[in-house]
């Protein structure tokens, strides 16, 4: 498959690899949606979905269909292009994370050795949060250009809440990556495979900061005060409808999905399955248990973001700023010290 | 105040401690709450296919009841109308004519008898107010409707199925009520 001097096999997997992480990611937030009123229902004592199809497992398309029958709406003294910008830009960037997870080892097809990964760079760390940081931009253009009250405070509120705990899940992070000295996200759950323990037993502390900071990176409970129903009516997608707004809805969901991988993969080892030693299998099942182990880490992140959701109560936005600033910073900063100075003992 | 359970308790307005202060300890006991509410029972009833009995005393939808011959026991005296505080009955009386003495039970009857369940507050004066035995209110509710007009209940709507006639559509219905 080498033509004019470039290997054509590797687009080819590489296109395929992004179409299955792509739509199967879209898939998987599709039904987070369902497991979300599900958990939610369970939590309360109440059944939850179960009408469309065997225990509800139809409701997801049911809803999907619903949301692309609606009328689209865009109001008359909003910003259409920006209108349309803010959802599309919301849902890329959070599809854009998949691209630096390690889904598994390296399986071997057609005699070609294929990374289930679709781009191992050095600096994947650097690029999530690029890309996550990104993610705010469809929050406020989105509320900006809907030109509502409500939504313009929502999404000042998403940006600054999104400011103040990228500060101090990069400085969480910082001291992680003291521990493992490389960015590739590849590069750092292979060295928990290959050594005794995963990263949560040396950065508990970095790793409870990190989580925080991903709650509030992913606008969810206790963290959900762009959306908050009770003061912003809806928050910054209140102007939207139909898919826009379905855009909207579904990118929080593969937030969330993407930031529990990105968890698993830097704090709880990735797709290394503990206690079982993959070389006495062949590569290929190796690295299809390597893949299920991680969406089991996963869904179990997902959980506990669902179960969080219907625990606590929404912060109040002082509260949110001083938990950000007063507390968080300092954490980290005082967490990345005790990692540096066990560093140096070590050495 | 005398407190009228032994649940009530004093609000502790004690400065928070360093460990309350963390809230974390606090949220993880919340949620070990809400992890214990997987496993209890539900007490939802799945209606259309599971009902809840209503209780013997519940007041539904009127019928017009028959004699055992199936003639109509209502003889349009008004009683009921005058009795209904919502004013949601009205009827138009007509005399019996000969031959029709196998419809109704008295020399009078009502022509037409409407309810409307719009207007009606299911009190049961009517079904108190009654000489003869002719109106009671049932144990079903009444169902949606597009129009205001179908919540006008005429006698056709009323009236239980003939007990010589429709024996057996009668039985369905007292085993549906029941």
């Amino acid at each position: 498959m080498t033509i004019l001097a470039f290997d054509w096999g590797l687009v080819i997997e590489k296109l395929i690899l992004i179409a299955v992480v792509v739509f199967g990611s879209l898939g998987i937030a599709l039904y987070t949606t369902f497991g979300e009123r599900k958990v939610a229902a369970i939590l309360q004592d109440r059944p939850g979905p179960n009408r469309a199809g065997p225990f509800g497992l139809l409701q997801p398309l049911a809803d999907g269909i619903k949301l692309i029958m609606k009328e689209e709406i865009i109001p008359t003294a909003a910003n259409k292009w920006l209108f349309i910008l803010g959802p599309a830009l919301a849902m890329t960037a959070s599809l854009m994370t998949c691209a630096v997870i390690p889904w598994g080892s390296d399986i071997e097809l057609f005699g070609r050795k294929i990374a289930l990964q679709i781009a191992d760079i050095n600096i994947g760390i650097l690029y999530v949060f690029a890309v996550v940081s990104m993610g705010v931009y469809g929050i406020m253009i989105g509320g900006w250009a809907s030109n509502n009250k409500f939504s313009l405070m929502s999404s000042l509120r998403a940006a600054s809440q999104a400011i103040s705990y990228e500060l101090a899940m990069g400085l969480a992070l910082i001291a992680l990556l003291m521990t493992t000295g490389s960015l590739s996200l590849k590069t750092i759950v292979e060295q928990q495979i290959q050594g005794n323990w995963w990263n949560i037993v040396y950065q508990p502390l970095g790793f409870l900061l990190f989580f925080i900071a991903a709650l509030a990176e992913c606008n969810r409970t206790p963290f959900d005060l762009p959306e908050a129903e009770n003061e912003l009516n809806f928050g910054y997608h209140q102007e939207y409808s139909s898919m826009k707004l379905g855009f909207y809805l579904f990118a929080e969901y593969i937030n969330m999905i993407m930031s529990s991988a990105i968890m698993a993969s830097m704090y709880f080892g990735g797709y290394d399955l503990p206690f079982f030693d993959e070389s006495t299998v062949a590569p290929n099942i190796a690295a299809m248990i390597g893949v299920g182990t991680l969406l089991i880490k996963i869904v179990l992140f997902v959980f506990l973001f669902m179960w969080i959701r219907w625990t606590i109560p929404r912060f109040r936005y002082d509260q949110l700023m001083n938990l950000g600033w007063k507390t968080m910073i300092p954490l980290a900063l005082f967490n990345l010290l005790i990692t540096g100075a066990l560093i140096l003992a070590n050495l | 105040m005398q407190p009228l359970t032994n649940k009530a308790q004093a609000v502790s307005r004690d400065p928070m401690t360093f460990w309350e202060r963390l809230y974390l300890i606090n949220i993880i006991k919340g949620m070990f709450i809400t992890f214990s509410h997987m496993f209890k029972k539900q007490p939802t009833t799945r209606y259309p296919e599971e009902k809840r009995a209503f209780s013997p005393v519940f007041r539904g939808l009127h019928v017009l009841n028959r004699d055992e011959e199936g003639r109509e026991r209502c003889t349009a005296c008004g009683l009921c109308a005058v009795a209904c505080p919502a004013e949601a009955i009205t009827m138009e009386a007509a005399e019996r004519e000969i031959g029709e003495e196998h419809l109704y039970r008295e020399e009078k009857y009502a022509a037409k008898y409407e309810i409307n369940m719009l207007r009606c507050i299911f009190c049961g004066l009517c079904e108190e107010a009654c000489p003869k035995d002719a109106i009671y209110l049932s144990e079903t509710f009444a169902p949606a409707n597009y129009t205001r007009k179908g919540f006008i209940y005429g006698k056709p709507d009323l009236l239980i199925p003939n007990p010589m006639t429709e024996a057996s559509d009668l039985a369905l219905a007292r085993g549906v009520e029941a």
